[in-house]
C-alpha cells in the first residue's frame, strides 16, 4: 500500500496528491503512511469505519493539523503547485483554493444567509476595498466588487434553492438547508478543490438525493475536484469516481467504487471478519492475551 | 373583575398549595433576614471620640417581613391570583407614597413619622416595589392575560428591539438634533452640560468597545487601559513638547492602537473567559505602570496643567497671555466660562459621532463582516481563508484607537489625570454599557449610557444606593434580557428583489 501510486493513477489530471502522510498525536498514530491522489473534475471519496482517520486527513489537507510526515501537493489549474503541509491554515483556503465544510455544521448562525456567502468572498472584497481604507470613503471599485460578490452569492442561492431565505439568519434554517448553505459558502471562495466532511450526515433520503445532484453538478459544471468523506454508501457509490478506504489510519484499498466494493480487505474492515492474522498486530495481541 | 379573570383563564387557577407557598416564603424571609442582619443590623457611626455601633434591629425585622410578604405576593401573581395582591398592595403603596410626599404638601400632618424605615430612599424603594406589584396585579386583572411565557416575552422584546432598530433611522438623527440643541436649552446649566459631556464620553467609549466586544466578540475587560494610554499620551506630549490638543489627538489614537496590538498578540489564541482574564490583567498592568513609573508619569501625583483644547487655535480663557487672541475676543463676545463647557460638549459629541459613523460604515466593509464572522465561528473563518490573527488585531487596534481618542478628550477636559481615574471599575462600567445596550447595537449603547451614567449622576444625592440600584439593574437585565436591551441585529446587506416568494422569508425568522 505504501507505494506512491500518486502520478501513475491519473496522470496530468491529478489535482491533489498525498504522499506518505503520517500524523501522530503523542504516541497515537492517527494516520500512518497514507498515499493517494484525487483527480481534477472528479469526486474522490474517503471512506472507512469510525476512527479510521478520515477527518484527520481532511484537517491536514485544510491546514488545521500539521502532518508529522508526508507531502501534500495541490496542482491548482491556474495558479500552479502548492505544498499544503508548508502553508499556514488560512492560506490554504486563500491561495491554494481548498475549501471545506465541517462534520458538525459551522455556519455563522447570527448572520444572514447572504452575509455568510459574502464573508466567504472576504479576500477578494478586502482587496477591492483597498484593505478597508478606500472602502471607508465609499470607493466605486469596492461597490462594484460588492455587487459582483452579491451576484455570485445569488447564483449559489439559486442553485441551492435558498434565494427567498437570503435575509434570514443562517441559524434559523432547517438542518438540510444549513448543510447546503455550507457547501454554497465553500463554493463562494471559488475553490479548486472542495472538501466535504460527511455532507449527507443527518439528511433524509430526499435531501440526500438533492445533495447528490448538487455534488455532481459542482463537479461537471464548475469543473473542480471534490473530496468527500461519507458514511452513506449509496451516496458514495453513486457519485464517486474514485474511492479511498482507510482503516486504523492506513489505506487498505483504493480504486473505482466497484473495485473497492469487491475488495476483501474492505469487506473485512466493514464487516469485521475475524481472521486474526489480518487484524492489526496490537489488536491481534490483545485478543490473544484474553485467551479467545 | 375577579370573576372575569377566573372564567377566562381557568387553567391557571390551580388550588393554592398554602403549606409549600408558606415554606417558600419562609425560606426567602430567612435569607433576607440573614443578609439584612449582617448588612443592615449594625451601622458604625462617627461619634465624638471615636466610632460607635448603632443597632437597627427593628429595620431588620421590617425587611424580613417585607421579604416574606413580597414573596407571597409574587407566588400569588405567578399562580394567576392577582386580585388579593392588587387589593392589598395598591392601597399600601398609595399610603406609603402619601407619607413620603406628605411633608412636601402638608408638613403639619407629620405623616412621615408613620414610615417603616428610617431612611427615605428605602421607603421610596418599598413604595415603588409595592406599587409595581400592585400595578402588575391590576394589569393582570384588567387584561385577564395572566403571565406570559418567557419565550413570548423574549419574542416581544425582540420585536421591540427590531422596531427600535428600524426606527433608529429616525431616532438617531432625532437624538443627534436634541444633542446639538441641548446647550441652547434654557435648562442647560453647567451641571446639565457636565453630565451630558460625561454621558457622551461613555457613549463614545461604549461605541469604541462595541467594536471589540459587540462585533468581534472579544470580551475585553481592560478597555480602560487604552483610555489611560490615550490620556497619558496627550498629557505627556502636550506637557513635554508643548503640542496642542488637535496635534496630539491623532497621536493619542495611534499610541492607544499600538497598545491594542500589543495586547492583541499574546491573546490571539485565547477565547472567552481566558481572554477576559488576560485583558483584565492588561488593564491593571497599565494602571500599575502609570502608578510606579514616577519619573515618566509622576505616579500617584498625576499630571496637572494639561492644556485645554483650542477652537481652531483660539484659546478659551479669560486672561490670554501676551499677544494671544482668545475665542471671545475673536468673535466679539463677552467672556463666559460656560463657553468652554459648551465647546467641550460639542467636541465629545463630534468625537462620538465620528466613532459611530466609523462603526456603521466598517460593519458593511469586509473587515467588519469578518469581525462578526470571527465572533460567530473562528474555525469556519479560517476555512474560508480569513486571517484570524490580522482580523483580531485590527479589531483590538481600532477599538483601542477610539479609547485613546476618548482618553485624550478626558485629559483635556479634566486638565488633570492620575492613575486613579483608570481603575477596573471604569472598564466594568463601559462593558456594562455595551452589554446592557445589547451587544452590537449602536443606539442601545446610547440608552444604556444614559441609564448607567446619566441617571446616577442626576441622583447623586442618593449616594450609596446608586451602586445598589446599578447592581440591581444589571441583575435584572441578566435575568430578563440576557442579550441586552436592544439586541437585534440587522443584516449588513440585503438581497434586492429576492424572489416574490418573500412572504415565507418574512415568517422565516420564527422557525426553529
Amino acid at each position: 500500500m505504501s507505494v506512491p501510486a500518486a502520478r501513475a493513477a491519473s496522470g496530468e489530471n491529478t489535482l491533489l496528491s498525498v504522499e506518505h502522510l503520517s500524523i501522530r498525536f503523542g504516541g497515537l498514530v492517527a494516520v500512518d503512511d497514507v498515499s493517494f491522489t484525487a483527480g481534477d473534475r472528479q469526486i474522490t471519496a474517503i471512506i472507512g469505519p469510525n476512527g479510521a482517520g478520515k477527518t484527520t486527513v481532511f484537517n491536514c489537507l485544510t491546514g488545521f493539523y500539521k502532518p508529522t510526515m508526508g507531502r501534500l501537493t495541490l496542482r491548482h489549474p491556474q495558479k500552479g503547485e502548492f505544498l499544503l503541509e508548508r502553508m499556514e491554515g488560512f492560506q490554504i483556503a486563500r491561495k491554494a483554493g481548498v475549501a471545506r465544510t465541517f462534520q458538525n455544521i459551522r455556519l455563522f448562525p447570527a448572520m444572514s444567509v447572504l452575509e455568510n456567502l459574502i464573508v466567504a468572498q472576504h479576500n477578494m472584497l478586502m482587496r477591492a476595498s483597498g484593505y478597508t481604507v478606500l472602502g471607508l470613503f465609499g470607493s466605486k471599485i469596492y461597490k462594484k466588487a460588492e455587487k459582483e460578490a452579491v451576484e455570485l452569492a445569488r447564483y449559489w442561492l439559486d442553485r441551492i434553492g435558498l434565494t427567498d431565505r437570503a435575509d434570514s439568519n443562517a441559524g434559523n434554517l432547517a438542518y438540510g438547508a444549513q448543510r447546503r448553505l455550507e457547501i454554497a459558502r465553500a463554493m463562494c471562495t471559488r475553490p479548486a478543490m472542495l472538501c466535504l466532511d460527511e455532507p449527507a450526515a443527518g439528511l433524509n433520503p430526499r435531501e440526500s438525493g438533492e445533495l447528490t445532484r448538487l455534488l455532481i453538478s459542482i463537479r461537471d459544471e464548475e469543473g473542480i475536484g471534490v473530496l468527500l468523506i461519507e458514511h452513506h454508501m449509496d451516496v458514495v457509490m453513486g457519485i464517486s469516481d474514485h474511492v479511498v478506504v482507510l482503516d486504523y489510519g492506513r489505506k487498505i484499498s483504493d480504486g473505482s467504487p466497484q473495485a473497492v466494493r469487491d475488495d476483501p480487505a474492505v469487506i473485512r474492515a466493514y464487516l469485521g471478519e475475524e481472521e486474526e492474522e489480518d487484524l492489526p498486530p496490537e489488536v491481534a495481541r490483545d485478543l490473544g492475551d484474553r485467551g479467545a | 373583575m375577579a370573576d372575569v379573570n377566573a372564567s377566562t383563564v381557568p387553567s391557571l387557577r390551580a388550588p393554592l398549595d398554602l403549606p409549600s407557598a408558606l415554606r417558600e416564603c419562609g425560606v426567602v424571609a430567612l435569607v433576607v433576614f440573614a443578609l439584612a442582619f449582617a448588612l443592615v443590623g449594625f451601622r458604625i457611626q462617627d461619634v465624638p471620640g471615636g466610632l460607635d455601633i448603632r443597632y437597627r434591629f427593628h429595620e431588620v425585622v421590617a425587611i424580613t417581613a417585607v421579604g416574606f410578604v413580597g414573596r407571597f405576593a409574587w407566588i400569588l401573581l405567578r399562580q394567576g391570583r392577582p386580585f388579593p395582591v392588587a387589593v392589598t398592595a395598591l392601597p399600601f403603596g398609595v399610603a406609603l407614597l402619601a407619607m413620603l410626599l406628605g411633608p412636601l404638601y402638608a408638613p403639619a400632618a407629620k405623616l412621615e413619622r408613620l414610615l417603616i424605615f428610617g431612611d427615605v430612599v428605602v421607603n421610596w424603594l418599598l413604595a415603588l416595589f409595592t406599587l409595581g406589584f400592585g400595578g402588575r396585579a391590576a394589569w393582570m386583572i384588567w387584561h385577564a392575560a395572566s403571565t406570559i411565557t418567557p419565550e413570548a416575552r423574549e419574542a416581544r422584546m425582540d420585536r421591540i428591539g427590531a422596531a427600535v432598530q428600524n426606527a433608529s433611522r429616525y431616532i438617531g438623527p432625532l437624538l443627534l438634533g436634541l444633542a446639538l440643541a441641548l446647550p441652547f436649552m434654557p435648562f442647560a446649566d453647567r451641571r446639565v452640560l457636565d453630565i451630558a459631556t460625561l454621558v457622551l464620553t461613555y457613549v463614545m467609549l461604549g461605541w469604541g468597545l462595541n467594536i471589540v466586544v459587540g462585533l468581534a466578540g472579544l470580551l475585553d475587560l481592560g478597555y480602560v487601559a487604552f483610555y489611560a494610554v490615550g490620556a497619558y499620551s496627550y498629557a505627556l506630549l502636550a506637557l513635554h513638547f508643548d503640542l496642542g490638543f488637535w496635534t496630539c489627538l491623532p497621536f493619542a489614537g495611534i499610541m492607544a492602537a499600538f497598545a491594542g496590538i500589543l495586547l492583541g498578540f499574546p491573546v490571539l489564541r485565547l477565547r472567552g473567559d481566558y481572554l477576559a482574564i488576560v485583558t483584565l490583567g492588561f488593564g491593571e498592568m497599565v494602571r500599575i505602570i502609570l502608578l510606579n513609573w514616577y519619573k515618566f508619569t509622576k505616579g500617584p501625583d498625576g499630571l496637572s496643567g494639561i492644556p485645554r483644547p483650542t477652537f481652531f487655535g483660539l484659546p478659551m480663557t479669560a486672561n490670554p497671555s501676551e499677544g494671544e487672541q482668545t475665542f471671545h475676543q475673536f468673535f466679539g463676545l463677552e467672556y463666559s466660562s460656560v463657553d468652554r463647557i459648551i465647546f467641550l460638549y460639542f467636541l465629545i459629541l463630534a468625537l462620538a459621532m465620528v466613532t459611530n459613523l466609523f462603526t456603521l460604515r466598517i460593519r458593511k466593509l469586509p473587515v467588519g463582516r469578518a469581525w462578526e464572522a470571527l465572533r460567530e465561528d473562528e474555525i469556519a473563518c479560517r476555512s474560508l481563508g480569513i486571517n484570524p490573527r490580522n482580523t483580531k488585531l485590527t479589531a483590538f487596534a481600532i477599538g483601542a484607537m477610539f479609547g485613546g481618542f476618548g482618553g485624550a478628550f478626558f485629559a483635556t477636559r479634566q486638565g488633570f489625570i492620575s492613575p486613579e481615574s483608570f481603575t477596573f471599575i471604569e472598564s466594568a462600567i463601559i462593558l456594562a454599557i455595551v452589554v446592557l445596550g445589547g451587544m452590537g447595537s449602536q443606539i442601545g449603547v446610547v440608552f444604556a449610557a444614559i441609564l448607567l451614567i446619566g441617571l446616577p449622576e442626576f441622583f447623586r444625592e442618593l449616594q450609596q444606593y446608586r451602586m445598589l440600584a446599578f447592581g440591581a439593574a444589571m441583575v435584572t437585565i441578566m435575568v430578563w434580557r440576557p442579550r441586552g436591551l436592544l439586541a437585534h441585529r440587522e443584516p449588513t446587506i440585503r438581497l434586492e428583489d429576492a424572489r416574490p416568494k418573500s412572504a415565507s422569508a418574512k415568517s422565516g425568522g420564527q422557525s426553529p
